[in-house]
């Protein structure tokens, strides 16, 4: 259980965290969600004591991070793959964090094996791919085989096996009644992964919700109609109640409000003949777009707003 | 997975924890610091340096002591001339005691460590520690191979000192006791600073720049340098004769280590404030 209540972090005049308060529950993975620069990664770093809270205050079991009498055995935490120094050979990086908490040494094979390094174990992290760090950082985050676990963006730089194969452990992890949470930027990535969501934009809370309930509320559907007859049919589906606007084309119109079958059923009823009549669904993607359009730090000039 | 099992959070699942310990990051510290190369490269220098540069200084000014003046010959310091090389070998020491705690920053692993051991001036006393011990080591052993190999080289040209003659064993220890405070020194510069290139320039500055440039002051500035500089006034413990203008051995090595131990609780101050 990490909870945090009141959060602010401000360098300078510059606000990364503003008010955020959730609890992150034991048994979910929680998909911490929010584009570049919405202070997932400074929330994080607070949680695991590295930056103090401006105000505010975030726990983990009930105690702030750096109260833990051991840490690493409580929680795990990959915040930067590259973070290790690179002449020093993956089992000895490991070996040296497992010490530090009284871990047993073979602990450290144990979670080599496990993120599938064993056969690198003795090559130096310098040569390591992006993704091979990725597997040094989770097999860190491992070691103490805590109940609590934090990743920031674990699947960027692996490849569609190594994507797969973290997704999967996520959710053995989160099985086995442990609390989980995963940053990324990525909706996609999180709807696959997450259970629940909690959405950030500008540093503050923008939405703390069951996936499931996510996609039902934020994905739009609306039809797509092409007809000869386009304009009669908009004043039918008007009349029952439904929007329709304009299309790309003059015999195109896309209308929402309603469903594929509720228009098919109107046209018919009217003798009015469609040559398309497609469904349209918003993806998450566009869902989360459209819900963090507005705290997006950095727009492409023209953008929409 | 391992299988294991654990207990869902509340209150009775730390009772199974053992409570991570000093002892434990010592250990830790003793993994990073002889699991990288630089740490080996740096204690050969420190070796090699020390003894062969102090065989080379008391050959040569041993076959040349016949053509001494007499107040050359006076102050000749068999026992300095063959440690000549440890002011030389104490660079290296800077240079590492800087980066083993300097290149965590520069690679981010500071930030691995600092999950891990979240009190901080466990780290940084670990590390401290754990180098000045090993420094304090190879600082002995230089500093003793490289006295009797000088002293044998001397021996036949010119005077040469016995660990019994007085001062002289005082000496050639301090040699070990001056790089091992040096160490301390150098690791806490390096949590101060945290930029390897700033920290070792600082370092260089402190050991050797500034002692330089005193050299070039009129007495009445030079004197209070020579007498209370922390790396100066430390020296003494390494010298078996005494100069005009500084301190006695134990009271300059207590400077030292008084300036030491500013630097360093400075650096912990901030290690345990500053956003990591």
């Amino acid at each position: 259980m990490i909870e945090a209540r009141g959060l602010v972090k401000r360098y300078g005049s510059t606000v990364a965290v503003d008010d955020l308060s959730f609890s992150i529950r034991p048994g979910l993975v929680t998909g911490f969600l929010g584009p570049n620069g919405a202070g997932k990664t400074t929330t994080m770093r607070m949680i695991l004591g590295l930056d103090a809270p401006t105000q505010g205050s975030v726990t983990v079991d009930g105690r702030s991070y750096r109260d833990l009498p051991a840490p690493m055995r409580e929680v795990g935490a990959l915040l930067d793959a590259k973070a290790v120094h690179g002449g020093r050979r993956a089992f000895d990086h490991l070996l040296c964090l497992a010490q530090s908490n009284g871990i047993a040494r073979r602990r450290v094979d144990e979670v080599l094996c496990t993120v599938g390094l064993e056969d690198v174990a003795r090559r130096r992290a310098k040569g390591f791919s992006l993704g091979m760090s990725q597997r040094l950082g989770i097999a860190s985050a491992l070691l103490g085989d805590p109940a609590v676990l934090i990743f920031d963006e674990p699947v960027n730089g692996l490849d569609p096996d190594g994507i797969h194969w973290v997704r999967t452990l996520m959710r053995e992890l989160a099985a086995e009644g442990r609390t989980v949470l995963v940053s990324s930027h990525l909706m996609s990535e999180m709807a696959l992964t997450a259970d629940h969501l909690l959405v950030i934009g500008k540093g503050r809370l923008i939405a703390d919700t069951s996936v499931d309930e996510f996609v039902r509320s934020s994905s739009q559907q609306s039809v797509h109609v092409r007809s000869p007859q386009a304009a009669d049919l908009a004043a039918f589906c008007r009349e029952a109640g439904a929007t329709v606007d304009a299309g790309t084309a003059p015999d195109v119109i896309e209308i929402t409000g309603t469903d594929s079958a509720e228009v098919g059923r109107l046209a018919a009823a009217h003798g009015i003949a469609l040559s398309e009549l497609i469904p349209v669904r918003a993806s998450l993607e566009e869902a989360f777009m459209e819900l963090t359009r507005e705290s997006v730090e950095y727009q492409a000039a023209g953008a929409p707003r | 997975m391992t299988g294991a099992t654990i207990a869902l959070t509340g209150p009775d699942h730390r009772a199974a924890f053992r409570v991570a310990t000093f002892a434990d990051v010592l250990r830790s510290e003793w993994t990073k610091l002889r699991s990288v190369r630089s740490t080996f490269w740096a204690l050969t220098a420190t070796v090699v340096l020390g003894i062969a540069l102090g065989a080379v200084i008391s050959a040569a000014t041993a076959h040349s002591y016949a053509t001494f003046s007499v107040s050359q010959k006076l102050s000749w310091d068999p026992t300095g001339v063959s440690q000549a090389g440890v002011a030389i070998a104490s660079l290296a020491i800077v240079v590492l005691g800087v980066l083993c705690i300097s290149s965590e920053y520069s690679s981010g692993m500071i930030r691995t460590s600092l999950i891990a051991v979240p009190k901080r001036g466990r780290v940084l006393a670990a590390k401290a520690l754990v180098f000045a011990g090993v420094t304090f080591v190879v600082g002995e052993v230089t500093c003793f191979v490289a006295f009797f190999v000088g002293q044998a080289l001397i021996s036949g040209h010119a005077p040469h000192a016995a660990l019994g003659d007085p001062g002289v064993a005082r000496a050639v220890v301090g040699g070990g006791l001056y790089l091992a405070a040096l160490a301390v020194l150098s690791v806490a510069a390096g949590a101060l600073l945290r930029h390897p290139a700033a920290a070792i320039a600082v370092m260089m500055a402190v050991v050797l720049v500034l002692p330089l440039i005193a050299q070039a002051l009129p007495d009445s500035w030079r004197n209070p340098v020579t007498e209370f500089w922390p790396t100066q006034a430390g020296m003494q413990i390494t010298n078996v004769y005494h100069s005009a203008h500084t301190l006695q051995p134990w009271p300059g090595f207590g400077v030292m280590c008084l300036f030491v131990a500013i630097v360093y609780a400075i650096a912990w101050t901030l290690l345990d404030r500053r956003d990591a």
